[in-house]
């Protein structure tokens, strides 16, 4: 399989563990990637939050790319980029005259038909057959609480993903894998998101109720598809952990850590070793 | 709702393709909110205000930059009002019009220093956005803790290899300032978020 990928800001930055965690995995799966060209930032929660143009410009400028570079489906693991280009994609298929304003503001032609995958949607494209079958160090001892967060499920009616209350697609991964998911009521209350650095006291409180659902309910991991979330939850564990007045020492995966564990994937070979919160195993 | 006695109103419908006499007040958005807790007008709340024709109250509230953008009240909302994008239309116009409440001047500077460093560089460089969002809060707050809160994580990024001295840029940046400017209509020269 061949993927046209767009990993975002985070994947290029601090949340650099993700990408090689994605390439990793993905490469032992013989998936390629191939990185769109000069690709740019999708604008994030700035942009939809000071200029709703800006907001559509900056994905319509990928989609755009991606169209260019002869791809009409894009891998974009991070969830605030997928929805962001979802959203722009949807907006210009409905809106003839914005599609129209759009190619020329980003000084190339886009059209609203780009397909989107978050790293769940290309798992199963992979098949949960195959990565059974390749399976090669079961992981009966991992009982995580797969984490969704916000934007792989909402807003439904843009990201048209599983079930926005209860979803099950990540634990379906997991199981495949040999993994013990568990049961919990947090599975897509909000981390706080991109707060991390101008409001850090949300995301202390609210990655806590996280941490605490997830401990209560038997989770000895926790599971993201996200590169904020795990900025959140295991980046800040240390501070969260002041802040509730107990200690977690939860380790924080990626979804493509777990199936690159499975296959056989050392710590070094995912980057699981430049977590914060690391466990021997 | 009627245009001329209702300018924010309806740039908030228009900006957030939502009609907001559809709010029967139902309270479901305010009760899945993760940070209703702290709010002073709660999404249910802010929905009514702009009904009522309060758009000033609407505007200055610090909700509307608590809120975490997580869609938990646009998914949940029985009358599809898409709540989310009524916050992301009342930001937008609040800083537009430069009434943005002082109390979260850190979270409005945040978002603005982001999107100056994407117009720089085309993708995020996280030193530099950083650096300058401690930097504009510090000349206005003088807060001394807040300028160092995170200083303690930069040899821990460094350990792990998560930080990047050097931060990327995209070969076409004239391209990225051009599509800055469009979208937000200043001149190319100095385009950005206002």
């Amino acid at each position: 399989m061949n993927l046209a990928y767009y990993p975002g800001c985070a994947l290029h930055g601090s949340s650099n563990d993700y990408d090689q965690s994605l390439r990793a995995c993905l490469k032992a799966l013989d998936v390629t990637l191939a990185e769109l060209d000069d690709w740019i930032c999708c604008g994030a929660t700035s942009a939809h939050s000071l200029n709703h143009m800006l907001a559509i410009a900056l994905p319509a400028r990928n989609l755009a790319l991606a169209r260019r570079q002869g791809h009409s489906d894009v891998f974009a693991p991070c969830p605030m980029c997928s929805m962001q280009l979802l959203r722009a994609a949807q907006a210009m298929a409905a809106d003839p005259a914005l599609r129209a304003e759009m190619s020329s503001i980003v000084e190339a032609e886009v059209d609203g038909g780009a397909r989107v995958a978050n790293i769940i949607q290309v798992f199963e494209q992979i098949g949960l057959d195959r990565l059974k079958a390749a399976v090669k160090q079961p992981l009966k001892e991992l009982k995580p609480a797969c984490y969704y967060g916000c934007l792989l499920v909402r807003p439904p009616a843009v990201v048209e993903f599983d079930d926005a209350e209860q979803p099950r697609s990540m634990e379906a991964i997991a199981a495949a894998v040999g993994a013990k998911p568990v049961e919990w009521n947090y599975k897509t209350e909000c981390c706080g998101a991109g707060m991390t650095m101008a409001a850090t006291g949300t995301v202390l409180e609210l990655s806590a109720r996280i941490l605490e659902n997830a401990v209560a309910h038997g989770a000895n991991c926790l599971v993201v598809a996200c590169p904020m979330c795990h900025v959140n939850l295991d980046m800040k564990q240390e501070a969260i952990e002041e802040f509730a007045g107990r200690n977690f020492q939860l380790p924080v995966y990626y979804l493509s850590d777990v199936v690159g564990m499975a296959l056989g994937l050392t710590a070094q070979e995912l980057g699981t070793d430049r977590h914060f919160v690391v466990v021997e195993a | 709702m009627e245009t001329a006695s209702c300018p924010v109103a309806c740039a908030v419908e228009s900006l957030s393709h939502t009609r907001l006499e559809e709010c029967y007040q139902c309270g479901k958005c305010t009760a899945g909110c993760p940070m209703a807790a702290h709010m002073d007008a709660p999404p249910t709340r802010l929905i009514r205000l702009l009904q009522l024709g309060e758009t000033n109250r609407a505007l200055r509230a610090d909700s509307i930059w608590q809120c975490v953008s997580c869609q938990t009240c646009s998914t949940r909302c029985p009358q599809k009002v898409d709540c989310a994008a009524v916050m992301d239309a009342l930001r937008q116009l609040s800083y537009e019009q430069g009434t943005a409440s002082p109390a979260e001047r850190r979270t409005v500077a945040f978002q603005k220093a982001f999107l100056d460093n994407i117009r720089r560089y085309g993708r995020l460089n996280e030193i530099p956005l950083i650096a300058v969002f401690k930097g504009q809060v510090f000349l206005r707050d003088r807060s001394l803790p807040f300028l160092v809160s995170d200083a303690g994580l930069g040899p821990q990024l460094q350990k792990r290899k998560k930080l990047h001295l050097v931060g990327e840029k995209v070969r076409d940046r004239e391209v990225v300032a051009r599509i800055f400017a469009r979208a937000t209509g200043s001149p190319a020269s100095n385009g950005g978020a206002q």
